[in-house]
């Protein structure tokens, strides 16, 4: 019963993503309709230059995102699980919480007006694009990470940053030395998961970006639109690989520990 | 300094354009760049409740946002039923298979959440793989229409919200005391008894939280109704994206992703107390 639900559920899960791997090897122009065995797509997808500049954006978007993200959740999360009471501390518990429940749009628009109000008093962002993106993507992001680091640091044992510091370590060094690496991989699972969130994201990047950033998701978004091609298949197919390879090699690292 | 640092983070990113939504539902409707005069200007207060009159003008605002929440319940319901059944056969998997299983679970993730919804597309519309597998198996003579209609945007929405279900309820029935429904057991209480008076009631806060991890997002969701609904069927998200995008009327956006906050005000504090009380 309880092996046929989790048997139902992958099924489902993984139904829609294996047709598409199985298609995306289609000669056929039609997405999903068997043309025989065809690398076409995986070469259009390499010719194709628009995407593979929006999928280079993103991914430096992401990468630059997730590294603000860890550092801002680290500051969230270090408050949240060590400083205490403090006047505030309800309100500022709610906020480093509301990323994470706040429905996108109204986190898109909310962004939106933000840059724009501060455009209009400071002059800056002159122009939205990839750094309005940078900063929407981070402070979806660190609401992920804070909570993770909270966790981590609540649940670590208090007794050996006492020792390193009845040993005489000054507190930045029982940070360093101690507290970092314990905490380091929900920081790392964090930054992942910000990646990942940057990667994937139409909502914010619609609302906050300006012309000549067009992030993958909204380029592929923009291309559904129109009617999509194999293309979309093959790079999923691209996407899965990569993923499933780095999630290959973190599991072989954990292996090896 | 850290407390500051974080602080100042949270106020710029986080509160201040939550407070400008709030204010801009008061301003008005203009052309021009950005298309809206602000609230409050050189000359103080020139604010208006334009945009509040066209919410409360007719039931098209109201009946979306009852369709929203209709949906996005549904779309909890099913995801809760279906990841509570996942989660128990990932739990009660053997420990080595636990760490794998659940891989495969978030794995389906990282194909892309737009190329995702380009499959269902491609699987679902009059000329699709699922209608071309019927006609030619001869259950069908015409193709059925399956894509832009409520069925296909609430499969979308359970197939890309499914995993927000299954995590946090496989940490908790993970972590479970099985004693107690062994001790049940022994004492003559067939399976159902037991999964009805000791499973459920103990994974009952962890259910309430995956539920209301899917139906909060569910109910602002934009980008699945979209390419996956019915195109006459307005719900929330769409309404505040179409007003945004389309009409260019900022302050109605404003005022509708206020009411949207509203709305889900107390989800989102009953949510908040479940995620700290597990």
């Amino acid at each position: 019963m309880r092996r046929a639900f989790l048997a139902l559920g992958l099924i489902f899960l993984w139904a829609p993503i294996l047709l598409m791997a199985a298609y995306a090897f289609s000669g056929s122009r039609v997405p999903f309709e068997w043309g025989g065995f065809s690398l076409r797509w995986f070469l259009a997808l390499a010719a194709n230059e628009r995407l593979l500049e929006a999928a280079w954006l993103s991914l430096r978007i992401g990468a630059a995102s997730a590294t603000l993200a860890t550092a801002l959740g680290l500051a969230l999360g270090w408050v949240l699980a060590r400083h205490g009471r403090f006047a505030g501390r309800p309100l500022f518990g709610v906020l480093a919480g509301a990323p994470l429940v706040l429905p996108e749009v109204v986190m898109g628009l909310a962004l939106l007006l933000l840059f724009v109000g501060l455009q209009a008093l400071t002059g800056w962002p002159a122009q939205r694009g990839a750094v309005t993106v940078w900063l929407a993507h981070a402070s979806l992001g660190m609401a992920y990470v804070a909570v993770l680091v909270q966790a981590r640091l609540t649940g670590l044992d208090p007794a050996l940053e006492e020792a390193a510091a009845d040993l005489g370590a000054t507190p930045a060094v029982v940070f360093r030395t101690i507290t970092l690496p314990l905490i380091a991989p929900s920081l790392a699972a964090g930054w992942l998961l910000a990646f990942t969130l940057s990667l994937d994201d139409v909502v914010l990047a619609s609302f906050v970006s300006g012309p000549g950033a067009t992030t993958l998701p909204v380029y592929l978004f923009s291309q559904l639109r129109l009617g999509m091609t194999p293309e979309a298949n093959a790079l999923a197919v691209v996407m899965l690989g990569f993923a499933g390879g780095l999630g290959l090699i973190a599991w072989m690292l954990r292996l090896r520990r | 300094m850290i407390r500051a640092g974080a602080w100042l983070a949270l106020l710029l990113l986080v509160a201040a354009p939550l407070v400008i939504v709030l204010g801009m539902g008061f301003g008005t409707s203009a052309p021009g760049v950005p298309p809206v005069i602000p609230p409050i200007g050189r000359a103080g207060w020139q604010g208006s409740l334009e945009a509040w009159a066209l919410l409360f003008a007719d039931t098209y605002y109201l009946d979306a946002a009852l369709r929203s929440l209709r949906l996005a319940a549904i779309t909890a319901g099913l995801c809760l039923v279906l990841g509570f059944g996942m989660a128990l056969g990932i739990a009660s998997a053997a420990p080595r298979w636990q760490a794998p299983l659940l891989a495969l679970v978030l794995l389906p993730f990282w194909s892309g959440f737009v190329l995702r919804l380009a499959a269902w597309v491609g699987l679902l519309r009059d000329g699709g793989w699922v209608n071309s597998v019927l006609l030619q198996a001869g259950l069908i003579s015409e193709p059925l229409p399956l894509l832009y209609s409520e069925g296909a945007m609430l499969l979308g929405m359970v197939h890309g919200y499914l995993p927000f279900a299954v995590l946090p309820l496989t940490a908790t029935l993970a972590r479970r005391d099985l004693r107690l429904e062994e001790a049940a057991a022994d004492l003559g209480a067939g399976r159902w008894t037991v999964f009805l008076t000791i499973t459920l009631p103990l994974a009952a806060p962890a259910a309430g939280a995956a539920f209301l991890l899917v139906f909060i997002p569910a109910a602002g969701e934009v980008v699945i109704p979209e390419v996956l609904g019915a195109p006459d069927s307005v719900l929330f998200g769409r309404a505040i994206w179409g007003e945004f995008f389309q009409t260019r009327d900022w302050p109605a956006a404003a005022v509708l992703s206020t009411a949207l906050l509203a709305l889900l005000l107390v989800p989102i504090a009953l949510y908040q107390r479940l995620s700290v009380a597990r």
